[in-house]
């Protein structure tokens, strides 16, 4: 973009993101295929599993993406009280561990959940939840409030002036504005929930039924533990990059380009809606899927919440501290990335969304097993992991905002000389304080609720609270585990609440 | 507010004690997680076993029996562990491959149902695999006659669970060739797979299946720990598969006279008598005052079904195919 007038900022910081992405993600897989003994190739069922992981992936994905449009757009133009509670409460699923989500859907959807009990009540056959419906459903409710968030932001980004030049003009919001701006933003928001499925395990399995449901992820957790077989652990996960290059490059085709004129930062007004009932439907509606399973979490876990041991309120102080921590690097990575802009970054930004989790964690321990005790590094090499895998989602919230205001501002910016800190504290940071609040929350709950690499190093004195809450349901321990998951949940979800409610003051959203 | 007060002499206490640490010599047990935890046998038996050796007893928790292994095997020869104790006997064969392992020298009366011979690996507990239900249910007397009822279980996948495996190498153990048809005749009848024992037991209690995959024990924790006497475990014809969970002292340990010493300590009672309430499966020497109140309930399979480690080893990526193919259908 060397059309562009761009403030000067050094350029050291997302050389340094950069080369933390790169060593976490391409640096761990080396370390694995490093110590792998090659052999064997991939297997027939291994074929299987990518056939599978690929279908699931993209079913999840589009049903996602196609349901989360008209909920943003709802949620775009329609005012209502608690509003504001509603969105954030609806990004609440995205951040739970897995395990803790898949109970509450089950008490939903499962064969004694709410959902068979009101089929029974008229005289239905109970529907198994189990399947590759039942894994694109809890991928969906996984999912769909964040693709409901992107496309939100989408919504919110264009400025107030166009609707008013629209409405003036009598003109087609949706064919003039709505259209190319989801051209923009659906490639995208597709790629980030085709690439969170595309690396799923638990949820795969468990909603599956059985094996046929075996992910790519899961082969590789196979390779690792069940063969010892690193080198087809390795094989599998550069085929995990491939796929994840393919649909980035798929997704960048694509994507639309804006090409309107910027605005003044007003808040928007809208004379073009009729028919609010439509709206709210697909509003109630969201929030009933959304809401009613994580409601099902709250009701198991309250019980037990005053009983618990002491070592799980440690174990949750270790978490803070870790999605404190987690969260500012990620932050500062996604700025120092989104400031610098271009192709390397845009790869570089969805990396870690194809990244397997285990040959992360196994890759990382080979590292730095050498040098260091594992259990003395676990929480750091937690608060980088998590940072890094946290990036993809804070760039995609953060690297919009920023091109927008270097295209309005930094010709402005330019001319009038300002640069560095100064430009960033004056003129950026302002003006992205929405969706920085939104990355930063995004970035400390899935720290909270991440139990991927922290598992492999720590020992009894680094236990975060999901790995405690694991611990608890191995030793039979169900309704303590219950209610750790609640306090896992009002934990993950006041990290995020406070960032994002932090963002939002005085913005419109 | 009292600790606060207590805090600066506590921190005092703290640095004396870690000077005179410096000194005591560590040995450091590879273990599961589960085992480690405060509600697992790791604490009652760190303080049995500090009182006698003068030393310091450091448990390093490393996921379940497989991820302990897959963490040895990524350690290899620099391993810092003295001891490696949670493997059972379908992870032995490629654990003694590793040659990591030396003889433990121990010449126990073990209290096992079968026979007990091998100088790598010493057993510290055992338990039978089971389906456990809930009481009242028309439990099946057979994997057969489950395979024939309507009845809905959860499993565990063999490819990330301990138990799933044991499940794998009961079907194979007891139905040979016919492994492949009793897996397609079970295949209507299993809920879901789940990645491991915990999920699985979770949605169980959940109400998501009728019974579960886990050991003829399980019961006993909702008896004792619970007063619940709702939980049974379903007594099968074939006979049940046994969890036999051993420990190996580690070949190039540096502690060589103290890992001798707990593994002697293992079968002896002050590590033998914590295990049944804390890792709810049976002791490998029956501690001097039997087993608890509670465990005389639980049922005793006519026949005890293990493959030895080589057995295991071998017939495994056999048992894993059929399983995939008959539950792939």
């Amino acid at each position: 973009m060397a059309h562009r007038a761009v403030p000067i900022i050094p350029g050291w910081p997302s050389v340094a993101a950069a080369a933390l992405v790169l060593v976490l993600t391409f640096g761990t897989l080396g370390a694995v295929t490093w110590r792998a003994e090659w052999g064997s190739g991939l297997a027939t069922a291994d074929w299987a599993a990518i056939r599978f992981t690929v279908l699931q992936a993209l079913l999840s994905a589009a049903i996602s993406v196609v349901l989360a449009i008209p909920v943003a757009r709802a949620l775009a133009r329609r005012r209502f009280a608690g509003r504001r509670l509603l969105i954030t409460l609806l990004g609440a699923p995205f951040l739970l561990p897995v395990i803790v989500a898949v109970l509450g859907l089950l008490a939903v959807f499962g064969r004694g959940g709410i959902m068979n009990n009101g089929l029974a009540l008229f005289g239905f056959a109970p529907i198994s939840i189990f399947g590759l419906h039942g894994v694109v459903l809890a991928h969906v409710f996984f999912n769909l409030p964040l693709a409901v968030r992107f496309i939100l932001q989408g919504w919110l980004a264009i400025p107030a002036e166009r609707f008013q030049l629209a409405a003036s003009l009598n003109a087609p919001v949706g064919r003039l504005l709505e259209w190319p701006m989801l051209g923009r933003v659906v490639p995208g928001t597709f790629l980030v929930i085709f690439l969170i499925c595309l690396t799923s395990f638990a949820v795969a399995l468990t909603m599956g039924g059985g094996p046929r449901a075996t992910t790519v992820e899961l082969a590789i957790y196979q390779a690792l533990r069940f063969d010892f077989d690193l080198g087809r652990a390795a094989l599998l996960a550069c085929i995990q990059f491939a796929l994840c290059v393919g649909a980035a490059l798929l997704a960048w085709r694509v994507t639309g380009v804006d090409t309107l004129g910027p605005g003044l930062d007003r808040v928007v007004q809208r004379w073009d809606l009729a028919r609010p009932w439509a709206d709210y439907l697909m509003i109630a509606g969201a929030a009933l899927f959304l809401l009613l399973p994580l409601g099902m979490v709250v009701l198991r876990g309250l019980p037990g919440v005053f009983d618990l041991p002491a070592s799980i309120w440690w174990a949750a102080l270790r978490s803070i501290v870790v999605a404190i921590g987690s969260a500012a690097l990620c932050i500062a990575m996604s700025m120092a990335l989104a400031l610098r802009g271009g192709a390397v970054v845009a790869v570089v930004g969805v990396l870690p969304l194809a990244a397997s989790g285990l040959v992360v964690g196994t890759g990382a321990f080979l590292i730095v097993f050498p040098f260091v005790r594992p259990s003395d590094v676990a929480l750091l090499i937690t608060m980088l992991v998590n940072a890094t895998l946290a990036l993809p989602f804070a760039l995609r919230a953060i690297a919009p905002a920023v091109v927008q205001v270097v295209d309005d501002y930094g010709r402005l910016a330019a001319s009038l000389d300002l640069r560095g800190t100064d430009w960033l504290r004056l003129i950026v940071l302002p003006r992205i304080r929405r969706p920085l609040g939104f990355a930063a929350g995004v970035a400390a709950a899935l720290s909270m609720g991440d139990l991927g690499v922290v598992a492999l190093f720590a020992g009894q004195s680094e236990e975060t609270l999901p790995l405690a809450m694991y611990r608890l349901m191995g030793a039979y321990r169900m309704e303590a585990a219950a209610s750790a998951a609640l306090v896992l949940l009002v934990l993950s979800f006041a990290m995020f609440w406070i960032c994002d409610q932090g963002g939002r003051k005085n913005a419109d959203l | 507010m009292q600790k606060a007060t207590y805090l600066p002499l506590a921190a005092g206490f703290v640095l004396c004690a870690s000077g005179a640490m410096a000194q005591t010599p560590v040995l450091q047990v590879l273990t599961y997680d589960s085992f480690t935890s405060e509600w697992g046998p790791g604490p009652a038996i760190e303080a049995a076993f500090e009182a006698q050796c003068a030393c310091d007893l450091q448990f390093i928790g490393a996921g379940d029996g497989a991820a302990l292994l897959a963490r040895l095997q990524l350690e290899g020869p620099r391993t810092e562990a003295d001891i490696v104790l949670g493997l059972d006997t379908n992870l032995t064969a490629a654990a003694r491959d590793t040659g990591l392992f030396a003889p433990h020298g121990v010449n126990a009366a073990l209290d096992l149902p079968i026979a007990w011979d091998d100088a790598e690996f010493l057993p510290f507990d055992w338990g039978y695999f089971a389906f456990v239900g809930n009481a009242g249910v028309d439990a099946p007397a057979s994997l057969q006659a489950l395979a024939d009822s309507d009845l809905k279980i959860v499993i565990q996948d063999p490819r990330s669970s301990t138990p799933g495996l044991g499940l794998l190498m009961w079907v194979k153990t007891a139905y040979g060739d016919g492994a492949a048809a009793l897996w397609a005749d079970l295949a209507d009848n299993i809920v879901t797979v789940t990645p491991g024992w915990s999920e699985a037991y979770g949605m169980f209690l959940e109400g998501e299946a009728d019974a579960v995959l886990s050991y003829t024990t399980s019961p006993a924790y909702h008896l004792i720990a619970e007063e619940d006497d709702s939980k049974v475990a379903w007594a099968f014809d074939e006979g049940h598969y046994m969890q036999v969970e051993v420990a190996g002292k580690v070949a190039g340990t540096d502690q060589p006279g103290l890992a001798d010493q707990f593994m002697a300590f293992m079968v002896s009672e002050g590590f033998q008598s914590v295990i049944p309430t804390t890792n709810w499966m049976y002791p490998a020497v029956t501690p001097e005052g039997g087993l608890p109140a509670g465990f005389e309930t639980l049922v005793t399979p006519a026949k005890a079904l293990l493959l030895s480690p080589q057995e295991a080893a071998s017939v495994r990526d056999t048992a894993l195919d059929e399983w995939r193919t008959a539950l792939s259908q």
